[in-house]
């Protein structure tokens, strides 16, 4: 089920764009003036180094934070601040930098509460576990089951998400996102504190999701190797200002880019 | 199993339609997929196998060509084989994890055409590799995900492939007379099936063997072990290995019985739990593992737990084989063991999936004989079989009330072994194979002229019981410079009980003593260190951790001391050993596909480790190319210590009485 949008988008349009969005937190200026676009269908890709404001411009994306100034158009509509259960409502998913899920739960309960939104049974119905909310629970499992089975993540789906292994929390907590079939995934550090194999697990399946379900997917990743090979297009956040945007060569390339990763002789 | 005069049920499809008749509704195969287990019934099966066969004609399989089969244990990969032998094309299963070289050979050597794999990893891997394989033209896959873009003149889901057959059956029934002829005039001698042996010796060679002598084979034991259409097996040992080509497919196909496939390989433990075989193999390294994995468990319960664990594990080693053997046992004990099978063993057995196993094997190595003893202990009927991939499997094995932990039991019906004058155990049995693929020297080379198969196995009959024992490989055992018979297997298996040891290399032929080279087991001695705080970064720090040291030394000391109660042995005692700084994988080349050391080229990559063995010098260096699961090189260096071992005199007990 996809939200309702004002107008289909295809692949390659502009799913969502930022034009001179600035933020500031009383005196600090978290973002300056920063304009870019994310295509249907594309893997964006968001670096910079440390306090570049990253996550503050992914917190812009989903709604999180109203910028002070600047526009924010998503799926053609301009876009004002949102709770995020809206941002969610509206087919933005997202996964955080220090995975957030319920410890407590099993994978299986965590990925299926992605799907909560989705469900439309009520209280009652769901009280009686019989009838149209069982049929509901059916379906959406289903939908789960194809998840568990894409992340290969079958063998711990009865498992507590608290026991688990880092690099397999990273997986759920994917999986959740997915779960809600979103138009557009935020990935905030996907590949932090991971050993080296399971970057390249977490790459594949991040490739895979583009692939298979066609996401659009907006990732901030400081692990540069991860980001040149996965992401079409890139654009680099530095004290707040953008410095530099395009595919991964001319990023690369670009001395902006060199100069704020390996600092400039003064 | 009937046999109709007639029409003799001398191929697995014929096999197949036969009880797609007679049990047409109970089920022949499972799969969890989704989360859900899902079942087809024999005539179901039957159904999808008439139309894959169809459509993999249409693509061009012809009778007398091969087909390699690569991937896990599948519903759509067993069906393959069936479909193929619908056709009288030959099936031959690939190790799903063979680098794509390894791959490479046998898919050539083999000649094969078609191919049908489980995933997009098995289409790359062999992609990769099509330039060496050039008469492969179709493969057809299980797993869709990732392969759309492929070349679909080249690439097929197994899906569309039975559709497209099941199509063409409805639309003309001239096609479905067409299969049952085809089917009809598939002869009991041809080659029904192609294995490739795991290469324990040089590379790998293709076994032929055909349909009459596999059903043959598979009908005895069927018959020994009562095997019948109510009966489940769990299917979860490599597709290209002779067990799970015979346990499961052939004895599935001749009993009847459901072959249960698992979800993947990571949840075979939960698999095994929910569906509870009946019929159950494991090779002695699983059960090693699944004990392990529960001792560890118990290690970290509460205290009041692991009393109760220990103490019916006590009882249940007192008593429990005398009872499962119905001997003799005093009523105290059954009464104890009474109380431990509800207390412990039926949840311990619960937990382990094995709670309605009737028929429990295991083979593939000589199997320590306080494992066996403790799963016989719990009421588990385990029994041990002995075979090869040229007989079909079996050649021996336990019949229920006479089992022994040091033997493989008595020649399997109408199996006839001799022991030749060098100590080879050498047979002739039903399901023996008719020759080496393309390779008549071997072929030769293998038989003794007056038709028997040489196993290269060293074994006698025991004079008590009349049952097999196998020593180790007759070019294996060898003698200490003082002429000291040194068996390396014997001595490796004795160390490998405990749980801290993975795997043990022992030299000692042509040598002054028996050194070893040691794998910790990572699981076990990792656990070990989190209790005791011993802090590591990799498995090679581990490794040389000198409280680990110590520990191994403990338990080479022990086995030294068994050793020292046989007078036969008392000489072989080991009095050097490391501990290797990298685990051996089959991989690097270091063990087989089925995780068997391969002694003469360990010896010659860690050369270095050797001498310094029997050199007296207490550490040395080594470093060794290893190869990555995707093909890519690295190395690893390390500086491995060497530690000496107390040696105890032969006879210790006249000793202290001295």
């Amino acid at each position: 089920m996809r939200a309702p949008s004002g107008q289909e988008i295809a692949a390659g349009d502009v799913l969502l764009s930022l034009e001179n969005v600035s933020l500031a937190f009383g005196g600090v200026k978290a973002l300056s003036d920063v304009s870019f676009d994310i295509r249907k269908s594309e893997i964006r890709a968001i670096i910079g180094p440390n306090g570049a404001g990253k996550t503050s411009m992914l917190n812009v994306i989903n709604g999180f934070y109203q910028p002070q100034l600047g526009r924010i158009t998503f799926k053609g509509k301009a876009r004002a601040k949102m709770r995020p259960d809206e941002a969610a409502r509206g087919g933005i998913a997202r996964t955080f930098q220090n995975v957030a899920l319920f410890k407590g739960m099993s994978a299986l309960d965590n990925i299926m509460a992605g799907r909560s939104l989705k469900m439309h049974r009520g209280f009652f119905w769901q009280l009686l576990r019989h009838g149209p909310a069982m049929k509901e629970e059916v379906e959406h499992r289903l939908f789960v089951e194809e998840i568990i089975e894409f992340l290969h993540i079958q063998h711990i789906r009865k498992v507590q998400v608290g026991r688990l292994p880092y690099g397999l929390q990273k997986r759920v907590e994917l999986g959740r996102a997915l779960a809600m079939e979103p138009d557009l995934l935020l990935l905030d550090e996907p590949m932090a504190g991971m050993n080296l194999e399971e970057k390249e697990d977490m790459s594949r399946f991040v490739l895979d999701v583009n692939d298979h379900f066609g996401t659009t997917i907006a990732l901030i990743e400081h692990d540069m190797g991860v980001v040149m090979d996965l992401s079409d297009r890139v654009v680099v956040l530095d004290y707040g200002r953008k410095i530099a945007d395009g595919t991964p060569d001319v990023v690369k390339a670009d001395q902006a880019v060199i100069d704020a990763y390996l600092g400039v002789a003064h | 199993m009937p046999i109709m005069a007639d029409r003799p049920l001398n191929t697995f499809p014929k096999l197949l339609i036969h009880h797609a008749k007679v049990h047409a509704s109970r089920p022949a195969m499972r799969h969890k997929d989704l989360g859900i287990w899902q079942s087809w019934t024999w005539a179901e099966v039957l159904e999808k196998v008439r139309g894959y066969a169809v459509g993999l004609h249409r693509l061009g399989l012809k009778r007398g060509e091969t087909i390699a089969i690569v991937g896990a244990n599948r519903p759509k990969l067993y069906w393959s084989v069936m479909a193929a032998q619908m056709l009288g094309a030959i099936p031959v299963p690939v190790y799903a994890d063979a680098v794509a070289e390894e791959l490479a050979y046998v898919l050539d050597h083999a000649d094969v055409r078609f191919a049908a794999v489980e995933d997009q990893e098995q289409v790359d891997k062999i992609l990769s590799v099509a330039a060496k394989v050039p008469k492969l033209t179709h493969l057809v896959y299980d797993e869709k995900r990732g392969l759309r873009d492929y070349d679909p003149a080249r690439l097929r889901a197994i899906d569309d492939v039975i559709a497209a057959g099941r199509k063409a059956l409805v639309d003309d029934p001239s096609v479905g007379r067409w299969l049952d002829d085809e089917i009809a005039s598939g002869k009991g001698s041809d080659p029904s099936i192609m294995l490739y042996t795991s290469g324990t010796t040089g590379t790998s060679k293709g076994v032929v063997l055909t349909a009459e002598r596999c059903i043959a084979a598979a009908t005895d034991t069927v018959t020994f072990d009562k095997l019948t259409e109510r009966d489940v097996a769990l299917a979860y040992l490599p597709l290209a290995w002779v067990g799970d080509h015979y346990l499961n497919y052939a004895q599935g196909l001749v009993a009847g019985f459901c072959t249960a496939c698992p979800e993947s390989a990571e949840t075979v433990m939960q698999d095994l739990r929910e569906i509870g075989p009946s019929f159950y193999f494991a090779p002695p390294r699983i059960l090693e593992q699944l004990l392990t994995s529960v001792m560890i468990r118990i290690e970290d319960a509460a205290r009041p737990k692991r009393w109760l664990f220990h103490y019916f594990i006590g009882v249940a080693r007192r008593y429990g084989e005398t009872i499962l053997n119905g001997e003799p046992t005093p009523l105290k004990g059954r009464l104890l063991y009474a109380l431990g099978r509800i207390l412990i063993y039926e949840p311990l057995k619960n937990v382990l999936g094995l709670s309605r196993v009737r028929v429990a094997y295991t083979a593939g190595e000589a199997i320590g004989p306080e494992l066996f003893a403790f799963y016989r202990s719990l009421g588990l009927n385990l029994k041990q079989l002995y075979g090869q991939t040229e007989a079909f499997l079996y050649l021996t094995a336990h019949p229920d009330g006479a089992i022994y932990s040091d033997t493989v039991g008595p020649a399997a019906p109408n199996v006839d072994i001799r022991i030749a004058p060098d100590g080879e155990v050498q047979f002739k049995s039903p399901g023996m194979f008719t020759g080496y693929f393309k390779d008549a020297a071997k072929t030769a080379e293998a038989h003794t002229p007056d038709g028997y198969v040489k196993t290269g196995d060293a074994g006698f009959f025991d004079e008590k019981t009349g049952h097999l024992k196998i020593i180790d490989r007759v070019k294996d055992v060898g003698r200490l410079t003082d002429g000291t018979l040194f068996p390396p297997k014997y001595i490796e298996n004795k160390l490998k009980f405990f749980p801290n040891i993975r795997e043990v290399v022992a030299y000692g032929d042509h040598h002054d003593f028996v050194a070893v080279m040691l794998n910790i087991d990572l699981t076990a001695v990792g656990s070990w260190a989190e209790r005791n705080n011993v802090v590591y970064g990799s498995y090679q720090e581990l490794a040389g951790h000198p409280l680990v040291y110590d520990m191994l030394q403990r338990h080479v000391e022990e086995v030294n001391r068994s050793l020292a109660a046989d007078k036969m042995t008392a000489g072989a005692q080991i009095k050097r050993f490391l501990i290797l700084h990298k685990e051996l994988d089959a991989d690097d080349g270091e063990l087989t596909r089925t995780q068997k050391v391969r002694r003469g080229f360990i010896a010659e990559r860690y050369a270095p480790l050797i001498t310094a063995l029997y050199d007296g010098s207490t550490e040395a260096d080594i470093s060794t190319q290893v190869t990555f699961e995707d093909g890519r090189k690295g190395v690893i260096s390390a500086r491995v210590k060497i530690r000496e071992a107390a040696w105890l005199p032969a006879s210790p007990a006249m000793g202290q009485a001295a």
